[in-house]
Protein backbone atom coordinates (compact mmCIF):
# COMPACT_ATOMS: atom_id res chain seq x y z
CA UNK A 1 0.00 0.00 0.00
CA UNK A 2 1.76 3.19 -1.15
CA UNK A 3 1.57 6.54 1.33
CA UNK A 4 -0.83 8.26 -1.01
CA UNK A 5 -3.34 4.93 -0.44
CA UNK A 6 -2.61 5.01 3.25
CA UNK A 7 -3.72 8.52 3.79
CA UNK A 8 -6.96 8.00 1.67
CA UNK A 9 -8.10 5.02 3.60
CA UNK A 10 -7.81 6.66 6.86
CA UNK A 11 -9.76 9.83 7.05
CA UNK A 12 -8.48 10.84 10.06
CA UNK A 13 -5.00 11.30 9.15
CA UNK A 14 -5.87 12.99 5.65
CA UNK A 15 -7.76 15.36 7.80
CA UNK A 16 -5.24 16.32 10.16
CA UNK A 17 -2.84 16.69 7.45
CA UNK A 18 -4.88 19.08 5.44
CA UNK A 19 -5.17 21.06 9.02
CA UNK A 20 -1.03 20.55 9.14
CA UNK A 21 -0.53 21.88 5.36
CA UNK A 22 -2.48 24.71 5.66
CA UNK A 23 -0.67 25.35 8.90
CA UNK A 24 2.85 25.56 7.00
CA UNK A 25 1.01 26.92 4.07
CA UNK A 26 0.53 29.64 6.76
CA UNK A 27 3.54 30.29 8.01
CA UNK A 28 5.07 30.26 4.65
CA UNK A 29 3.23 33.08 3.28
CA UNK A 30 3.34 35.36 6.66
CA UNK A 31 7.17 35.05 6.37
CA UNK A 32 7.25 35.97 2.76
CA UNK A 33 5.32 38.86 3.03
CA UNK A 34 7.78 41.60 3.60
CA UNK A 35 10.39 40.79 1.36
CA UNK A 36 8.24 39.80 -1.54
CA UNK A 37 6.80 43.29 -1.39
CA UNK A 38 9.78 45.25 -0.69
CA UNK A 39 10.70 43.59 -4.04
CA UNK A 40 7.89 43.93 -5.99
CA UNK A 41 7.40 47.98 -4.97
CA UNK A 42 10.63 49.05 -4.76
CA UNK A 43 12.77 46.65 -6.95
CA UNK A 44 10.32 45.67 -9.70
CA UNK A 45 7.93 48.96 -9.84
CA UNK A 46 11.37 51.12 -8.75
CA UNK A 47 9.20 53.15 -6.40
CA UNK A 48 11.59 54.94 -4.00
CA UNK A 49 11.67 53.71 -0.48
CA UNK A 50 12.27 56.85 1.15
CA UNK A 51 8.92 58.02 -0.47
CA UNK A 52 5.31 59.44 0.28
CA UNK A 53 4.24 57.40 -3.03
CA UNK A 54 6.63 54.81 -2.47
CA UNK A 55 5.88 53.64 1.35
CA UNK A 56 1.97 54.67 0.90
CA UNK A 57 1.68 51.87 -1.86
CA UNK A 58 3.83 49.68 0.28
CA UNK A 59 2.00 49.98 3.48
CA UNK A 60 -0.87 49.08 1.64
CA UNK A 61 -0.12 46.09 0.03
CA UNK A 62 1.95 44.77 3.00
CA UNK A 63 -0.84 45.39 5.97
CA UNK A 64 -3.52 44.30 3.53
CA UNK A 65 -1.85 40.84 2.85
CA UNK A 66 -0.32 40.87 7.10
CA UNK A 67 -3.65 41.57 8.18
CA UNK A 68 -5.40 39.41 5.94
CA UNK A 69 -3.31 36.51 7.02
CA UNK A 70 -3.74 36.89 10.38
CA UNK A 71 -7.45 37.57 10.48
CA UNK A 72 -7.65 33.87 8.77
CA UNK A 73 -5.76 32.42 11.38
CA UNK A 74 -6.91 33.64 14.40
CA UNK A 75 -10.41 33.52 13.10
CA UNK A 76 -9.98 29.89 12.35
CA UNK A 77 -8.19 28.86 15.63
CA UNK A 78 -10.63 30.57 17.88
CA UNK A 79 -13.62 29.50 16.35
CA UNK A 80 -12.57 25.74 16.49
CA UNK A 81 -11.76 26.42 19.99
CA UNK A 82 -15.05 28.28 20.33
CA UNK A 83 -16.96 25.47 19.20
CA UNK A 84 -16.66 23.65 22.89
CA UNK A 85 -18.28 26.79 24.29
CA UNK A 86 -21.84 28.01 23.37
CA UNK A 87 -23.94 30.42 24.96
CA UNK A 88 -26.56 28.08 26.17
CA UNK A 89 -23.70 26.34 28.58
CA UNK A 90 -22.51 30.12 29.55
CA UNK A 91 -26.05 31.08 30.33
CA UNK A 92 -26.22 27.95 32.70
CA UNK A 93 -22.54 28.62 34.59
CA UNK A 94 -24.08 32.52 35.51
CA UNK A 95 -27.84 31.49 36.39
CA UNK A 96 -27.72 32.24 40.07
CA UNK A 97 -24.22 33.48 40.37
CA UNK A 98 -24.58 36.97 42.63
CA UNK A 99 -22.82 40.25 41.46
CA UNK A 100 -19.00 40.76 42.35
CA UNK A 101 -18.20 37.24 41.40
CA UNK A 102 -20.72 37.08 38.54
CA UNK A 103 -19.23 39.97 36.49
CA UNK A 104 -15.90 38.49 36.58
CA UNK A 105 -17.01 35.34 35.62
CA UNK A 106 -19.56 36.92 32.80
CA UNK A 107 -17.13 39.31 31.60
CA UNK A 108 -14.54 35.98 31.23
CA UNK A 109 -17.31 34.06 29.45
CA UNK A 110 -17.92 36.95 27.08
CA UNK A 111 -14.61 36.56 25.68
CA UNK A 112 -14.50 33.02 24.90
CA UNK A 113 -17.90 32.50 24.14
CA UNK A 114 -19.26 32.35 20.30
CA UNK A 115 -21.42 34.96 20.15
CA UNK A 116 -22.35 38.01 17.62
CA UNK A 117 -23.89 40.96 18.51
CA UNK A 118 -26.44 40.75 15.93
CA UNK A 119 -27.66 38.07 18.54
CA UNK A 120 -27.40 40.67 21.72
CA UNK A 121 -31.55 40.52 21.96
CA UNK A 122 -32.37 36.69 22.55
CA UNK A 123 -29.61 36.56 24.46
CA UNK A 124 -30.22 39.30 26.85
CA UNK A 125 -33.82 38.07 26.83
CA UNK A 126 -32.58 34.82 27.53
CA UNK A 127 -29.90 35.12 30.07
CA UNK A 128 -32.12 37.31 31.96
CA UNK A 129 -35.61 34.81 32.19
CA UNK A 130 -32.88 32.47 33.33
CA UNK A 131 -32.66 34.35 36.19
CA UNK A 132 -29.14 36.03 35.40
CA UNK A 133 -28.97 39.72 36.83
CA UNK A 134 -28.98 43.00 34.82
CA UNK A 135 -25.71 43.78 35.84
CA UNK A 136 -24.33 40.27 35.07
CA UNK A 137 -26.07 40.06 31.76
CA UNK A 138 -24.29 43.49 31.10
CA UNK A 139 -21.06 42.77 31.98
CA UNK A 140 -21.21 39.37 29.17
CA UNK A 141 -22.44 42.06 26.66
CA UNK A 142 -19.56 44.52 27.19
CA UNK A 143 -16.99 42.34 27.48
CA UNK A 144 -17.98 40.17 24.08
CA UNK A 145 -17.65 42.58 21.59
CA UNK A 146 -14.61 44.45 22.86
CA UNK A 147 -12.39 41.86 23.57
CA UNK A 148 -13.27 39.84 20.54
CA UNK A 149 -10.44 37.59 18.76
CA UNK A 150 -10.53 40.17 15.33
CA UNK A 151 -9.58 42.99 17.83
CA UNK A 152 -6.48 40.38 19.54
CA UNK A 153 -5.24 39.12 16.77
CA UNK A 154 -4.82 42.55 14.88
CA UNK A 155 -3.34 44.04 18.15
CA UNK A 156 -0.67 41.12 18.46
CA UNK A 157 0.46 41.12 14.95
CA UNK A 158 0.54 45.33 14.82
CA UNK A 159 1.59 46.07 18.17
CA UNK A 160 2.90 42.85 20.20
CA UNK A 161 1.81 41.20 23.34
CA UNK A 162 2.76 44.14 25.72
CA UNK A 163 -0.41 46.66 23.93
CA UNK A 164 -2.59 43.25 23.60
CA UNK A 165 -2.59 42.12 27.34
CA UNK A 166 -2.88 45.95 27.74
CA UNK A 167 -6.38 46.35 25.95
CA UNK A 168 -7.43 42.95 26.74
CA UNK A 169 -6.89 43.52 30.65
CA UNK A 170 -8.69 47.46 30.38
CA UNK A 171 -11.32 45.48 28.48
CA UNK A 172 -12.02 43.05 30.87
CA UNK A 173 -12.09 45.53 33.95
CA UNK A 174 -14.78 47.65 32.15
CA UNK A 175 -16.86 44.81 31.71
CA UNK A 176 -16.77 43.81 35.09
CA UNK A 177 -17.09 47.24 36.90
CA UNK A 178 -19.08 48.82 34.24
CA UNK A 179 -21.57 45.32 34.77
CA UNK A 180 -21.11 45.89 38.56
CA UNK A 181 -22.41 49.57 38.36
CA UNK A 182 -25.56 48.98 36.53
CA UNK A 183 -26.48 46.04 38.53
CA UNK A 184 -26.10 48.62 41.69
CA UNK A 185 -28.37 51.34 40.16
CA UNK A 186 -30.84 48.81 39.95
CA UNK A 187 -31.51 49.09 36.07
CA UNK A 188 -33.97 46.81 35.94
CA UNK A 189 -36.59 49.31 35.76
CA UNK A 190 -35.26 50.69 32.87
CA UNK A 191 -35.95 46.86 31.30
CA UNK A 192 -38.89 46.61 29.08
CA UNK A 193 -41.53 44.63 30.97
CA UNK A 194 -42.09 41.84 28.63
CA UNK A 195 -38.79 40.66 29.04
CA UNK A 196 -39.52 39.89 32.38
CA UNK A 197 -43.08 38.10 31.10
CA UNK A 198 -41.09 35.83 28.64
CA UNK A 199 -41.31 32.36 29.82
CA UNK A 200 -39.25 29.38 28.29
CA UNK A 201 -41.21 27.10 27.01
CA UNK A 202 -39.78 23.29 25.65
CA UNK A 203 -35.99 21.86 26.23
CA UNK A 204 -33.01 24.05 25.98
CA UNK A 205 -30.81 22.39 22.90
CA UNK A 206 -27.14 22.73 23.60
CA UNK A 207 -26.13 23.87 19.38
CA UNK A 208 -22.76 22.30 20.10
CA UNK A 209 -23.50 19.00 21.06
CA UNK A 210 -22.65 15.70 18.35
CA UNK A 211 -20.56 17.96 16.25
CA UNK A 212 -17.13 15.92 15.34
CA UNK A 213 -13.63 17.06 14.98
CA UNK A 214 -14.62 17.11 11.01
CA UNK A 215 -18.09 19.74 12.16
CA UNK A 216 -15.72 21.86 14.15
CA UNK A 217 -12.95 22.69 11.25
CA UNK A 218 -15.65 22.76 8.66
CA UNK A 219 -16.83 26.04 11.17
CA UNK A 220 -13.94 27.50 11.01
CA UNK A 221 -13.18 27.53 7.59
CA UNK A 222 -16.89 28.81 7.00
CA UNK A 223 -16.36 31.06 9.81
CA UNK A 224 -13.53 32.93 7.84
CA UNK A 225 -15.26 32.98 5.10
CA UNK A 226 -17.86 34.86 6.66
CA UNK A 227 -16.18 37.42 8.42
CA UNK A 228 -13.28 38.39 6.04
CA UNK A 229 -16.68 38.91 3.23
CA UNK A 230 -18.21 41.00 5.88
CA UNK A 231 -15.27 42.95 7.11
CA UNK A 232 -13.28 43.21 3.83
CA UNK A 233 -14.81 46.72 2.74
CA UNK A 234 -13.84 48.43 6.41
CA UNK A 235 -10.45 46.96 6.18
CA UNK A 236 -9.51 48.29 2.65
CA UNK A 237 -10.82 51.68 3.46
CA UNK A 238 -9.14 51.27 6.92
CA UNK A 239 -5.90 50.29 5.50
CA UNK A 240 -6.23 53.19 2.93
CA UNK A 241 -6.73 56.06 4.96
CA UNK A 242 -3.58 54.15 7.04
CA UNK A 243 -1.53 54.46 4.02
CA UNK A 244 -2.44 57.68 3.15
CA UNK A 245 -1.81 58.84 7.07
CA UNK A 246 1.72 56.72 6.91
CA UNK A 247 2.65 58.25 3.33
CA UNK A 248 1.80 61.95 3.35
CA UNK A 249 0.79 63.57 7.26
CA UNK A 250 3.45 65.44 8.27
CA UNK A 251 5.51 63.74 10.81
CA UNK A 252 4.29 65.63 14.12
CA UNK A 253 0.69 66.65 13.05
CA UNK A 254 -0.84 64.76 14.76
CA UNK A 255 1.53 64.41 18.23
CA UNK A 256 1.16 68.34 17.63
CA UNK A 257 -2.68 68.71 18.21
CA UNK A 258 -3.73 65.30 20.02
CA UNK A 259 -0.28 64.71 21.84
CA UNK A 260 -0.47 62.94 25.77
CA UNK A 261 -0.11 66.99 27.18
CA UNK A 262 -3.71 67.65 25.63
CA UNK A 263 -6.54 66.38 27.83
CA UNK A 264 -8.95 66.77 25.14
CA UNK A 265 -7.57 64.45 23.03
CA UNK A 266 -9.04 61.22 24.67
CA UNK A 267 -12.69 63.17 25.31
CA UNK A 268 -12.64 63.49 21.84
CA UNK A 269 -11.47 60.14 20.40
CA UNK A 270 -14.32 58.85 22.13
CA UNK A 271 -16.93 61.15 20.93
CA UNK A 272 -15.47 60.39 17.56
CA UNK A 273 -15.47 56.45 18.02
CA UNK A 274 -18.93 55.96 19.63
CA UNK A 275 -20.83 57.14 15.97
CA UNK A 276 -18.23 55.80 13.79
CA UNK A 277 -19.88 51.84 12.82
CA UNK A 278 -16.87 49.44 12.35
CA UNK A 279 -14.88 46.96 13.81
CA UNK A 280 -11.63 46.22 14.92
CA UNK A 281 -10.65 44.82 11.62
CA UNK A 282 -11.05 48.58 10.00
CA UNK A 283 -9.93 50.40 12.96
CA UNK A 284 -6.41 49.12 13.97
CA UNK A 285 -4.68 49.68 10.22
CA UNK A 286 -5.56 53.54 11.00
CA UNK A 287 -4.69 53.26 14.51
CA UNK A 288 -1.33 52.21 13.47
CA UNK A 289 -0.56 54.62 11.07
CA UNK A 290 -1.57 57.19 13.52
CA UNK A 291 0.89 55.37 15.98
CA UNK A 292 3.68 55.76 13.75
CA UNK A 293 2.91 59.41 13.80
CA UNK A 294 3.59 59.31 17.33
CA UNK A 295 -0.37 59.40 18.57
CA UNK A 296 0.05 58.24 22.25
CA UNK A 297 -1.08 54.33 23.27
CA UNK A 298 -3.91 55.80 25.59
CA UNK A 299 -5.81 57.88 23.52
CA UNK A 300 -5.49 54.88 20.16
CA UNK A 301 -6.25 52.32 22.31
CA UNK A 302 -9.89 54.36 23.79
CA UNK A 303 -11.03 55.56 20.22
CA UNK A 304 -10.54 51.61 19.14
CA UNK A 305 -12.50 50.68 22.42
CA UNK A 306 -14.94 53.40 21.20
CA UNK A 307 -15.63 52.30 18.28
CA UNK A 308 -16.02 48.22 19.02
CA UNK A 309 -17.86 48.47 22.44
CA UNK A 310 -20.28 51.41 21.34
CA UNK A 311 -21.82 50.63 17.92
CA UNK A 312 -25.14 52.61 16.87
CA UNK A 313 -26.32 50.10 15.41
CA UNK A 314 -26.26 47.16 18.48
CA UNK A 315 -27.35 50.18 20.79
CA UNK A 316 -30.68 50.48 18.50
CA UNK A 317 -31.30 46.55 18.66
CA UNK A 318 -31.31 46.62 22.01
CA UNK A 319 -33.42 49.43 22.02
CA UNK A 320 -36.12 46.49 21.95
CA UNK A 321 -35.60 45.22 25.30
CA UNK A 322 -33.92 48.67 27.07
CA UNK A 323 -35.44 51.48 27.59
CA UNK A 324 -33.68 54.84 26.43
CA UNK A 325 -32.78 55.80 30.19
CA UNK A 326 -31.02 52.65 30.73
CA UNK A 327 -28.95 52.59 27.19
CA UNK A 328 -28.20 56.12 27.94
CA UNK A 329 -26.63 54.92 31.26
CA UNK A 330 -25.14 51.85 29.31
CA UNK A 331 -23.49 54.32 26.70
CA UNK A 332 -22.32 56.58 29.89
CA UNK A 333 -21.13 53.80 32.15
CA UNK A 334 -18.80 52.32 29.67
CA UNK A 335 -17.59 55.52 27.67
CA UNK A 336 -16.75 56.72 31.57
CA UNK A 337 -14.58 53.43 31.95
CA UNK A 338 -12.61 53.73 28.31
CA UNK A 339 -11.87 57.59 29.42
CA UNK A 340 -10.63 56.14 32.58
CA UNK A 341 -8.58 53.84 30.74
CA UNK A 342 -7.29 55.84 28.21
CA UNK A 343 -5.88 58.81 30.71
CA UNK A 344 -4.22 55.56 32.68
CA UNK A 345 -2.39 54.27 29.65
CA UNK A 346 -1.10 57.51 28.28
CA UNK A 347 0.21 58.67 31.82
CA UNK A 348 1.82 54.77 32.38
CA UNK A 349 2.89 54.49 28.86
CA UNK A 350 4.49 58.21 28.20
CA UNK B 1 -45.56 19.75 9.32
CA UNK B 2 -45.57 23.32 10.57
CA UNK B 3 -41.57 24.72 10.33
CA UNK B 4 -41.03 28.00 11.64
CA UNK B 5 -37.69 29.92 11.22
CA UNK B 6 -36.60 32.04 14.11
CA UNK B 7 -34.86 35.47 13.51
CA UNK B 8 -35.13 38.71 12.86
CA UNK B 9 -34.14 38.88 8.72
CA UNK B 10 -30.82 38.42 9.26
CA UNK B 11 -29.14 36.95 6.22
CA UNK B 12 -28.48 33.36 8.21
CA UNK B 13 -32.42 33.41 8.69
CA UNK B 14 -32.97 33.55 4.76
CA UNK B 15 -30.24 31.00 4.02
CA UNK B 16 -32.18 29.23 7.05
CA UNK B 17 -35.50 29.00 4.88
CA UNK B 18 -33.50 28.07 1.82
CA UNK B 19 -31.47 25.21 2.62
CA UNK B 20 -35.18 23.95 5.00
CA UNK B 21 -37.30 24.20 1.76
CA UNK B 22 -34.77 22.19 -0.21
CA UNK B 23 -34.51 19.69 1.97
CA UNK B 24 -38.21 19.13 2.62
CA UNK B 25 -38.75 19.60 -0.83
CA UNK B 26 -36.07 16.57 -1.06
CA UNK B 27 -37.94 14.39 1.46
CA UNK B 28 -41.32 15.14 -0.11
CA UNK B 29 -43.00 16.67 2.96
CA UNK B 30 -45.47 19.01 2.38
CA UNK B 31 -45.01 21.54 5.26
CA UNK B 32 -46.18 24.94 6.09
CA UNK B 33 -43.42 27.68 6.73
CA UNK B 34 -43.69 30.43 9.22
CA UNK B 35 -40.73 33.19 10.45
CA UNK B 36 -41.26 34.49 13.54
CA UNK B 37 -39.63 37.33 13.79
CA UNK B 38 -40.67 38.83 17.63
CA UNK B 39 -37.58 38.85 19.98
CA UNK B 40 -40.08 37.55 22.87
CA UNK B 41 -41.26 35.18 20.67
CA UNK B 42 -37.71 33.96 19.77
CA UNK B 43 -36.79 33.87 23.33
CA UNK B 44 -39.55 32.23 24.53
CA UNK B 45 -38.03 29.41 22.65
CA UNK B 46 -35.24 29.42 24.41
CA UNK B 47 -33.05 29.96 21.63
CA UNK B 48 -30.50 32.67 22.00
CA UNK B 49 -28.67 32.74 18.89
CA UNK B 50 -30.62 33.13 15.79
CA UNK B 51 -31.20 31.58 13.36
CA UNK B 52 -33.14 28.81 14.87
CA UNK B 53 -35.47 26.28 13.64
CA UNK B 54 -38.73 24.92 15.10
CA UNK B 55 -40.60 22.09 13.56
CA UNK B 56 -43.85 21.16 15.60
CA UNK B 57 -42.85 23.59 18.40
CA UNK B 58 -39.81 21.54 19.08
CA UNK B 59 -36.36 23.03 18.43
CA UNK B 60 -34.07 21.02 16.05
CA UNK B 61 -31.08 23.64 15.59
CA UNK B 62 -30.34 27.75 16.55
CA UNK B 63 -27.07 29.33 16.11
CA UNK B 64 -25.78 28.15 12.76
CA UNK B 65 -26.73 27.56 9.26
CA UNK B 66 -27.00 24.28 8.86
CA UNK B 67 -26.32 22.36 5.14
CA UNK B 68 -29.54 20.73 3.01
CA UNK B 69 -27.97 17.07 4.11
CA UNK B 70 -28.20 18.06 7.27
CA UNK B 71 -31.69 19.65 7.78
CA UNK B 72 -32.81 16.34 5.25
CA UNK B 73 -31.54 14.12 8.51
CA UNK B 74 -33.20 16.01 11.13
CA UNK B 75 -36.39 16.19 9.40
CA UNK B 76 -36.61 13.18 8.08
CA UNK B 77 -37.71 11.03 11.29
CA UNK B 78 -40.63 13.66 11.92
CA UNK B 79 -41.84 13.69 8.09
CA UNK B 80 -45.08 11.15 7.70
CA UNK B 81 -44.80 7.47 7.14
CA UNK B 82 -46.84 7.98 4.13
CA UNK B 83 -44.73 10.51 2.13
Amino acid sequence: MSAVQAVRSRPVLRRWLMVGSAAILWVALYSVNLPWWDWLVYDVAGLDEGSRLGSGVHFFFYDSVKIGLLLTGIIFVVTVLRSFMSVERTRAMLGGKREGFGNVLAAGLGVVTPFCSCSAVPAFIGFVSAGVPIGVTMSFLIASPMVNEIAIALLLGLFGIGPTLLYAGAGLLIAIVGGFVLGRLHVERWVEPFVFETRLRGRVIDSTLGLTWDDRIAMGVEEVGSILRKIWPYLLVGIGLGAVIHGWAPEDFFAQYAGADNPFAVPLAVLLGVPLYSNAAGVLPLVEALHDKGLPMGTLLAFMMAVVALSLPELILLRRVLKPRLIATFVAVVAAGILVVGYLFNAVLA
Amino acid sequence: MLIKILGSGCANCVNLERVTREAADDLGVVAEFEKVTDYADIASYGIMRTPGLVVDDEVLLSGRVPTREQVRELLAPLAPASA
